[in-house]
């Protein structure tokens, strides 16, 4: 690999916090220009789209209330997600996670037959067991037997995707539901406030912002933090250090796996107050994290405002859906485009690339 | 002195043939967040000469010759190749000018073999076929006229660090350098392939090569140089012929003030024996036994140094002794407490302090500042923990009264450990590990990169922890730093432990038989058997 004759490319060990800025901002803009080909192609103006997709998004109270509630899932999967990147665990089932956190939530409204003023709390405990106990089970799997965190919590998505289909088309398929896929409606106790008419059910972003601090709080200041940085950074030197592989990795992915679990909860008890088919529920909000964590440069803080970015995306992705009749799944491209920079983007972070100067 | 290149002299029209510099750098300046590296740096390098580069940890050596290897791009300043203003944008730039380096920290690859390592990155063959028998004899030539004996089907990994280093120096040569640059070549070599790798680099300088050469070891500088160039705080402070200096004087310009080198070493104290290792045996990485039977006491207040050529078990046994590898059999007790493969964290608890060999792999996490570095293992003990958290305010002073304590230079204690220079990376490993009174220290090279007068300091402190009770394992391929700091040295070899001596008295011949593994008689409580 030769550069060209015209740059200078020069190693550089640590970029500043102002190069990673410019970077990613650098890497989504190049992803809008090539997003605007594909709007092209369906004869649509690209101002036109992203106007839309701005207004749409931001433009009306209906709108931004459309973004919110889209940023909860990802806001909380996403924080989940940093906390296992910097322990180099690669948590690709969020998803998964989240939908176990769904069927808990579930189980605890419709059959546990608790006092109404405990199914909200032990929805949400019970959720973020489940999830994190989905995202256990790839971390045993990784320190004990050295099978790839990759490929197991992607795998994992999918049983999760055929547990809740299974739920849904078989023992818990509401009666009242004149035989829909779905399960009955939660009763009014196990359902979440919301702002207005809207799906923001605020409990969740509210605790969903709250985890954002405490995880940047737990990853720089206290002790176990420390050793997920250390473990993240250097595992040799986590080894010689005396820190413990396994309980590190288990407690990142109780951690990424409760929290998926948490959004999970936030779903099925605010926005659709039932259990239905995986594809309603999630969305592909635990691979959007992925995007969302890495866009935050694995900073929970971050997360705040890269969640919120993408939750414009994908309420967008409605608003180009209705008004311009294009397929929703157009968000995906972006998405798609948006990671792609931002991996080609990592060589600029990485060496510092000018023109030549003779 | 003549050129060899002036045969060439009509095809590279640029060259002034007869241009006595290989080599001219005029007012180079680099400069870092928070340091300058290079503060207007000249320097001339002749054709055909062996140039030392010498200065304290943190003078700017390495930083200067990155940028004549293309990896930095100065700030200020300009280099002359052979008298022609000359850019150098990269190493492949570098590479056409036929300058080559040999890093102190190797680039290759492990799982390829030595000559696929040599011929990365080249274009060697027709179409999409390697012509490795050409390759081969290309290889075979290199090392037969320069002394570079290699295998070159050998994996990089089943290597020696001395082998290896002879790939890095074949791979430069195979490209046609003509100008070699080593930073710091000798200090993980055994004294026998210093003196090996001296022979290669006068043959190179006979034949037209021009070498530079870093070493902080004033008498490789003596030994091997024509001329010497002594940098300090990123500034040239001179460059003398080699004739005409001597060791007392190079220290005094590399330091900026007169240094006597005197240890003063007290008589020993022995106290309780604090480690008896008993029949131990482990394996290697590669799951080969790595050591067979090895049995030794170590007493309180007392430095037991371990001699023997790298490879023969005593990265092993470190790593044994430290809960970083598993005793397959034997018994270790620490004060009479068994800890035999107890978990490293048990270890260190028990106040067992490890300098490791490899300090960027292993000793440090170079992307973390040396705040946390320096807290690397006691963030979990007060003062440093407080309930869930780090008391970082706490690391901080901790880290600013270190840094001062054992000179580490850097901007400041939030400086990420891998911006450091090779030397002060060392120190912040010592200054964890030595500080905090440990009772047993495993160190492993400690000196490994250090200048003179950090070496002669960190030399002391461990005297100093011996005088105060500790037991001090010193590992290390420096006989002479062996002999001048233990009170008994052990010596091993292929795995086994070929006889324990008094260093009061020993002789250096004798240890030498030992290390190439003919045991002593006496032994008294080494296993002979063999697994
Ligand atoms: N990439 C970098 N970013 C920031 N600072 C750097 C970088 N590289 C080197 N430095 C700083 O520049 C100074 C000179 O470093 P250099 O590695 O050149 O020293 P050196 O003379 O090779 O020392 P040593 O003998 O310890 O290897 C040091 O203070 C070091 O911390
Ligand atoms: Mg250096």
């Amino acid at each position: 690999m030769q550069a060209p004759k015209w740059l200078n490319i020069e190693r550089r060990p640590i970029p500043s916090g102002n190069t990673i800025f410019t970077v990613s901002i650098l890497a989504i803009v190049a992803a809008l220009v090539v997003a605007a080909i594909f709007f092209a192609s369906y004869g649509i103006s690209p101002f036109r789209a992203y106007g839309a997709i701005l207004r749409g998004a931001l433009g009306s109270w209906s709108g931004f209330s459309e973004t919110l509630r889209r940023m909860i899932p990802l806001l909380l999967c996403g924080v989940g997600l940093t906390v296992a990147f910097r322990a180099l665990f690669w948590n690709i089932g969020a998803d998964g996670q989240l939908l176990l956190g769904t069927v808990a939530a579930t189980w605890v409204a419709l059959f546990s037959g608790l006092p109404d003023p405990l199914l909200l709390p032990v929805m949400f405990l019970a959720g973020f067991a489940a999830g994190a106990l989905w995202g256990l089970i790839p971390a045993i799997l990784k320190v004990k037997m050295g099978i790839n965190d990759v490929i197991t919590t992607l795998m994992m998505n999918y049983i999760a995707i055929y547990i809740v289909l299974y739920l849904i088309h078989g023992p818990w398929k509401g009666p009242s539901m004149r035989g829909f896929a779905y399960t009955d409606m939660f009763p009014q106790a196990a359902r979440l406030p919301t702002i207005g008419h809207t799906h923001v059910h605020w409990p969740t972003l509210l605790m969903g912002l709250l985890i954002a601090l405490l995880a940047y709080i737990m990853l720089n200041r206290t002790r176990t933090g420390f050793e997920i940085r250390v473990v993240g950074e250097n595992p040799h030197a986590a080894r010689y250090a005396g820190i413990s592989e396994f309980k590190t990795v288990v407690t990142v992915m109780l951690i990424s796996g409760g929290l998926a679990g948490f959004a999970g909860v936030g779903e099925v008890a605010g926005v659709h107050l039932r259990l239905l088919d995986p594809i309603q529920i999630s969305m592909g909000y635990g691979y959007t994290a992925i995007i969302v964590a890495w866009l935050a440069r694995k900073n929970p803080l971050g997360v705040i405002i890269t969640s919120f970015f993408f939750g414009v995306l994908m309420a967008g992705g409605d608003v180009i859906k209705v008004n311009l009749g294009l397929p929703f799944q157009l968000i995906n491209v972006f998405n798609g485009l948006i990671m792609f920079f931002l991996i080609g983007s990592e060589i600029f972070m990485r060496y510092k690339v000018t023109l030549r100067r003779r | 002195m003549v050129s060899s290149s002036s045969a060439h002299g009509t095809e590279m029209k640029t060259r002034t043939p007869a241009a006595e510099y290989a080599i001219e750098l005029r007012g180079i300046v680099k400069r870092f967040p928070g340091v300058v590296a290079n503060d207007g740096v000249n320097l001339k390098i002749r054709r055909g000469e062996i140039h030392c580069l010498l200065g304290e940890n943190g003078a700017g050596k390495t930083t200067l010759m990155r940028i004549l290897y293309g990896l930095y791009q100065p700030d200020e300043g300009e280099i002359l190749l052979n008298g022609v203003p000359t850019k150098i944008h990269s190493p492949r730039d570098a590479l056409t000018h036929r300058i080559g380096m040999v890093h102190q920290h190797f680039r290759l690859v492990p799982t390829l073999t030595v000559e696929e390592n040599v011929i990365l990155g080249l274009d060697e063959g027709t179409g999409p076929f390697l012509n490795l028998r050409k390759v081969r004899a290309k290889i075979q030539k290199i090392a037969d006229a320069y002394g570079l004996p290699v295998d070159s089907q050998a994996k990089v990994w089943q290597l020696s660090v001395g082998q290896q280093q002879r790939v890095e120096i074949i791979k430069a040569l195979y490209r046609d350098a003509d100008i070699l640059i080593m930073d710091e070549p000798t200090s993980v070599l055994t004294p026998q392939e210093v003196e090996q790798l001296f022979s290669t680099l006068r043959t190179l300088v006979n034949d037209g090569l021009t070498i530079i050469f870093i070493t902080h070891k004033l008498d490789e500088v003596m030994e091997v140089s024509d001329r010497v160039t002594v940098l300090r705080k990123g500034r040239v402070v001179d460059t003398h012929p080699t004739a005409e200096t001597d060791k007392a004087t190079l220290a005094r310009l590399m330091v900026g003030r007169e240094v006597v080198f005197r240890l003063e070493k007290n008589p020993l104290h022995r106290g309780e024996r604090l480690l008896e290792v008993t029949d131990l045996h482990a394996l290697n990485d590669r799951g080969l036994p790595a050591l067979r039977g090895v049995s030794f006491d170590l007493y309180e207040g007392e430095i037991l140094g371990v001699a023997g050529v790298s490879g023969n078990g005593q990265k092993e046994l470190a790593e044994v002794l430290t809960g970083l590898r598993r005793a397959t059999r034997g018994r270790i007790t620490l004060a009479g407490k068994d800890f035999t493969n107890r978990s490293a964290r048990e270890i260190a608890d028990m106040g067992v302090a490890h300098v490791p060999t490899e300090r960027k792999m292993m000793g440090t996490v170079p992307n973390m500042s040396i705040k946390e570095n320096l807290i690397l293992k006691t963030y979990r003990k007060p003062p440093f923990s407080r309930g869930l958290f780090v008391d970082y305010h706490r690391a901080k002073e901790n880290a600013k009264r270190l840094m001062q304590e054992y000179q580490i230079l850097a901007p400041s204690e939030e400086t990420a450990v891998k911006l450091l220079s090779g030397g002060n990376i060392q120190r912040v490993v010592l200054a964890r590990e030595l500080s905090g009174d440990p009772r047993l220290i495993i160190a492993a090279h400690p000196t490994y990169g250090l200048d003179v007068g950090a070496t002669e300091q960190v030399r002391q402190i461990l005297l100093e922890q011996r005088d105060r009770g500790a037991g001090v394992l010193l590992i290390s391929e420096d006989l002479e730093e062996v002999m001048t700091l233990s009170d008994r040295i052990m010596v091993m070899f292929s795995g086994e432990v070929m006889g324990i001596v008094d260093a009061e008295g020993a002789k250096m011949e004798e240890i030498g038989l030992m290390m190439a593994g003919e045991k002593r008689e006496e032994v008294k409580s080494a296993s002979t058997e063999v697994a």
